[in-house]
């Protein structure tokens, strides 16, 4: 079932005379896991918040094409209405605090309160969603004074509480120590496993090679390209976009060693292993 | 150039965030690992003198910090916040990065030189009349980057400087932190990405619980497994990949690892 559709999506920034995003037509299914890679200025984020509709609704500006987001037109319907289908988790978490909740497990609640959901499965889906990002022991903090990589996965959980058909991340794991990274990639997996369709902005080129099932490729607004970990890290051309794959296919390359039996570079560790280990020997 | 003699610190009614810190830093350029809340950003600020010491002492060349105040350090120490909106509060992009140098009674005109040249070295000299808050993440912490450049000091600490850099991002700081070096200025800096700190500081230490457990050259530390196990720190992508191969030694970077790799293939004659 295709969840989010993107048709000849432009864009343009208030008082901006540059398209922040040009031409984008892609879909997704559900319960896929698509990472969004490009270099600063790409348009990973303004794509982001194309597909939660902050684009165009908050920030307003020059709109041309069509997205739909499990069947809603995103132009045609509220913030409000798309937040309901697909919650987003910006880069800093410190944005994405209400900055009225005392305590972590109130900081959650705050979504589902707003949706009116009854008390009981109000519980239920906070502890499931805490249980998750692992922060139930942080429950009683207040947000303010978490770490950042705390934080981020508290802004996390305030999504996943929600339930949403679809989960769109701005670079998450900023923030986070390598352990807090693969925890939050881990998690995301997970969800995507159970047909949540996760999108996800990153520059850790070694998760997203790891964990995203195809990754879109953005340079100056446009899409260069939309295809698996191993297709995308193994173009020729990928510095030119500002992109470096992982360095278990930057060394595969030098040595000109491919996967077996395919055309494409490693991209993992465990695909490297087993590439040059058969070389090593 | 940094003295740190039994330091121990907790925040008023919490646990002990660093217990008996004994170090010293030469000139070698020091990167600080360890998981989020090993203590790291604590003592990075405990050494700019923004926190105080609660048993111990620092001392920033002959100056024991407690004796003195963070303003009086700022001429000596600059730290680069992890999260730039922390540190930024201006309107202006170059009253940010002029802010320090008047601060410490540089003349207006000196200021703005000094100010212009940071920004020029971290890429935004076309922003000067931006407002700081409408930039992106990665263009602020390359700002803070500029405010704290600006200020010339004989320290410098960055915390997390890689966060939301992409690839030309990261090569900018590369290259600053390179020049910092050349110019014989202590860069040190506190960070989770591992192949940045493995290719660009000679120095790594270990933060766990609060105590410093492994200190040496980057080499020597990346080949310490299970420390760095308990410490749960991830070694580089490169030693990761040699150590799946059965390679012997510590490799830091990719480069080395294709070189060894490289001869490997020639003995067995691939």
């Amino acid at each position: 079932m295709t969840k989010i559709i993107a048709d000849n999506l432009k864009y343009k920034y208030p008082l901006s005379d540059k398209l922040a995003l040009d031409n984008i037509s892609f879909k997704v299914e559900k319960g896929e896991f698509i990472g969004i890679i490009g270099a600063n200025k790409a348009g990973k984020s303004t794509l982001c918040q194309a597909l939660t509709g902050l684009v165009p609704h908050f920030y307003k500006g020059a709109y041309g094409g069509k997205v739909f987001v499990d069947g809603l037109e995103v132009k045609e319907h509220s913030i409000a209405e798309i937040s309901l289908k697909a919650g987003i988790v910006f880069q800093n978490p410190f944005t994405q605090m209400t900055g009225s909740k005392m305590t972590v497990y109130e900081e959650i609640a705050f979504g589902l309160e707003n949706l009116g959901i009854a008390r009981e499965e109000m519980q239920k889906q906070i502890d499931h969603a805490m249980e998750l990002m692992d922060i139930a022991s942080l429950k009683e903090r207040n947000p303010f004074d978490l770490s950042g990589g705390q934080m981020q996965r508290l802004a996390i959980a305030s999504i996943i509480a929600m339930n949403p058909e679809i989960i769109v991340l701005d670079e998450p794991t900023s923030q986070l120590d390598p352990e807090g990274s693969e925890e939050v990639f881990l998690a995301v997996q997970l969800l995507s496993r159970q047909g949540v369709t996760v999108i996800m902005a990153e520059h850790k080129m070694e998760k997203v090679a790891k964990y995203c099932d195809r990754i879109l490729l953005l340079y100056n607004g446009e899409i260069i390209d939309f295809d698996t970990p191993g297709k995308i890290f193994s173009r020729d051309d990928l510095k030119q976009y500002g992109v470096v794959p992982p360095i278990f296919t930057s060394v595969c390359r030098e040595l000109g060693v491919k996967k077996s039996g395919t055309d494409e570079y490693p991209v993992t560790l465990e695909e490297a292993r087993a590439a040059l280990g058969r070389k090593v020997k | 150039m940094i003295r740190v003699e039994n330091l121990t610190f907790s925040y008023p009614d919490g646990p002990e965030v660093l217990s008996d810190i004994n170090l010293d830093f030469d000139m070698r350029s020091t990167a600080i690992i360890g998981q989020n809340g090993a203590g790291k950003t604590t003592f990075a600020k405990l050494l700019k003198g923004l926190l105080k010491p609660f048993i111990g002492d620092i001392y920033i060349g002959d100056t024991n910090v407690r004796d003195t105040s963070a303003a009086m350090l700022a001429g000596k120490i600059g730290l680069v916040f992890q999260n730039p909106n922390d540190q930024i509060f201006k309107s202006r992009v170059l009253d940010e990065v002029m802010f320090g140098p008047l601060n410490i009674k540089l003349d207006k005109q000196t200021a703005r030189k000094k100010a212009i040249e940071a920004l020029k070295i971290t890429g935004l000299a076309d922003k000067l009349e931006v407002n700081p808050h409408d930039l992106s993440l990665s263009e602020k912490k390359l700002l803070c980057m500029a405010s704290v450049l600006a200020m010339d000091t004989d320290i410098f600490i960055l915390d997390e400087p890689t966060i939301a850099q992409d690839h030309t991002g990261k090569e900018t700081i590369r290259k600053i932190i390179q020049s910092l070096k050349e110019r014989n200025k202590l860069v040190m800096t506190i960070i989770h990405d591992m192949d940045f700190a493995a290719e660009n500081f000679e120095r790594i230490i270990v933060f766990n619980g609060g105590k410093a457990i492994l200190d040496g050259d980057a080499s020597f530390v990346f080949g310490q497994k299970d420390i760095l196990q308990q410490a749960r720190v991830e070694a580089p992508a490169a030693a990761r990949l040699a150590e799946e191969l059965g390679l012997a030694g510590t490799f830091l970077t990719e480069e080395e690892l294709i070189k060894d790799l490289r001869q490997c293939g020639e003995r067995a004659q691939l």
